[in-house]
């Protein structure tokens, strides 16, 4: 398939958004919907500047709570598949127990959560790693099984050290698969901060993150800034895979296939 | 005057996979110190396997193998293995890679890394030391793995078809190169291909095999002397010793069936 021209990339997705845009003015103006059920994309920026202190201030909140949990799940991951990875009889034993983990709706654990690590940061962040654990334990665990296998026989031919295979061999080879666990991760981690907050609801005593503006617009019907707060979840969502996908690049570009130059 | 003990003795071994059927069957070869031999034969003869017993990575079912008088893997760190692809890791650059059997061994980092310059200068490759193994061609990996390979000087290289993949021109200098690095790092060579001009070019013996089960065939002994140069190539004994060893490679071959 031949590339598409470097302007057309940019161009393209702001033509279709701007496509979007207009269709949206028209469905309102065809329907004669309420401003509060459906408000112009217009309303939603004018409800954003009105509410930015208060977005901002629970963006801040969100990233937090977001931020641990997935930092939480990025080390645990990694860890628990260090041990999946090595042990047969570990991988046997924890696997099928993970995927029960990862079957329980988190929606069903989260009282219980609440319940054990208290209402505020740490039940969030508890819920945000609970959500974001599971594919990165998947993805490196995969990797670290991946490994070529003649590199594994030229280690053994070299007498390596198990401990030698996994930290120079094995770990190294997985880099790609746990950074795409990480990517994973980074998508659903916010998701995860933001659900968290809107199940504590006002319980927290109105401290909460973008997940608690959710809640509170929704029950005083603020609806453009309910979509002012989608917006908000939504720029905070790119944020954490922008930041993954700059890791993925600096630690990956210069040796992986991904990022082969087809220019030399 | 008699001759020096075998470097590597295999005695009517066999080898079988589990209850599968016979993959080698009545080997008997003494390998002697100095050496090159290639192994040659159909696809299913084994000749892979042959290089895995004696690297120690697989187990024989009967009879019995020596290196340098020991168990294969306790013989580990007197040889070393060069695979079919170059097996580089890819996120090490070409003298990291090159490094790796010194760090297994924990060398410090200046005499890991000394070493590892001055074997890629031997394989030509000094000014690509710091490039990574996507960023060469092929030929230049497998020159890479040499190096890496003859890090550690051992006494036996096993080599599994290492210039498959590459054109014929790169394979004929990677030939005559594998055979000037001889001269300077002595090794005994176990060599599987499946071209006979490079087996005849490379080896003082050429062992035909048979497949079904993995058997040894014919062994043909080549007395052209060392060095050897390109120009052999183009004499009429060697193109007869070619002729020779495809003969005997064509007896083999088992007959196609509709």
């Amino acid at each position: 398939m031949r590339k598409l021209p470097p302007i057309l990339v940019w161009l393209l997705p702001v033509v279709s958004g701007l496509l979007f845009v207009s269709l949206w003015y028209g469905v309102r103006a065809v329907s004669g919907l309420q401003s509060w059920i459906l408000p112009t994309p217009l309303e939603i920026m004018q409800a954003a500047w009105r509410e930015h202190t208060r977005l901002l201030a629970a963006a801040s909140h969100t990233a937090l709570g977001a931020l641990g949990g997935f930092v939480l799940a990025a080390v645990l991951g990694f860890a628990t598949s260090l041990l999946l990875g090595v042990s047969r009889s570990l991988r046997a034993s924890l696997y099928p127990w993970l995927l029960v983990l990862q079957m329980t709706p988190v929606i069903v654990l989260t009282p219980i959560i609440m319940l054990w690590a208290g209402p505020g940061m740490p039940g969030i962040i508890t819920i945000t790693w609970l959500i974001s654990y599971f594919p990165i334990v998947a993805n490196m665990t995969q990797g670290l099984l991946s490994t070529d296998m003649h590199h594994v026989a030229l280690f053994r031919m070299c007498n390596a050290s198990r401990l030698q295979e996994v930290l120079l061999l094995r770990v190294p080879s997985a880099l790609p698969f746990y950074l795409a666990g990480l990517r994973i991760a980074a998508t659903l981690a916010p998701i995860g901060a933001i659900f968290g907050e809107y199940m504590v609801g006002n319980s927290s005593g109105g401290s909460g993150g973008l997940g608690f503006l959710v809640y509170s617009y929704n029950t005083q019907i603020k609806i453009p800034a309910l979509f002012a707060t989608a917006l908000t979840s939504c720029l905070l969502g790119f944020i954490f895979v922008a930041a993954v996908s700059w890791l993925n690049r600096a630690l990956l570009q210069k040796w992986h296939d991904s990022f082969e130059r087809t220019d030399h | 005057m008699e001759a020096a003990a075998p470097i590597v003795n295999f005695t009517s071994l066999q080898k079988r996979y589990g209850a599968g059927p016979l993959v080698l069957d009545g080997i008997n070869l003494a390998v002697r110190p100095g050496d090159f031999i290639s192994f040659i034969g159909p696809s299913g003869c084994g000749k892979s396997t042959v290089l895995k017993l004696v690297s120690g990575l697989s187990p024989w079912s009967s009879g019995d193998l020596t290196v340098a008088g020991m168990k294969p893997r306790q013989a580990r760190d007197r040889q070393a293995f060069i695979f079919q692809d170059a097996t580089l890791l890819p996120w090490l650059t070409a003298r990291l890679n090159v490094e790796i059997p010194l760090r297994l061994r924990g060398a410090s980092a200046g005499e890991r890394q000394a070493r590892a310059r001055e074997m890629l200068s031997l394989v030509g490759l000094a000014n690509v030391a710091d490039y990574y193994p996507r960023q060469l061609s092929g030929g230049m990996k497998m020159r890479v793995s040499i190096a890496r390979a003859l890090t550690l000087a051992p006494q036996l290289l096993l080599l599994d078809e290492p210039f498959g993949a590459l054109d014929e021109m790169t394979r004929n200098r990677l030939n005559e190169e594998l055979l000037a690095l001889r001269r300077q790092s002595p090794f005994t060579g176990m060599f599987v291909t499946h071209s006979v001009a490079e087996a005849v070019f490379l080896s003082n013996r050429i062992v035909v095999m048979a497949a079904h089960p993995g058997r040894f065939h014919a062994e043909v002994p080549v007395e052209f002397p060392y060095p050897r140069s390109p120009e052999l190539r183009g004499r009429p004994d060697f193109q007869a010793k070619v002729n020779e060893v495809s003969r005997l490679l064509h007896e083999v071959e088992e007959p196609v069936t509709a």
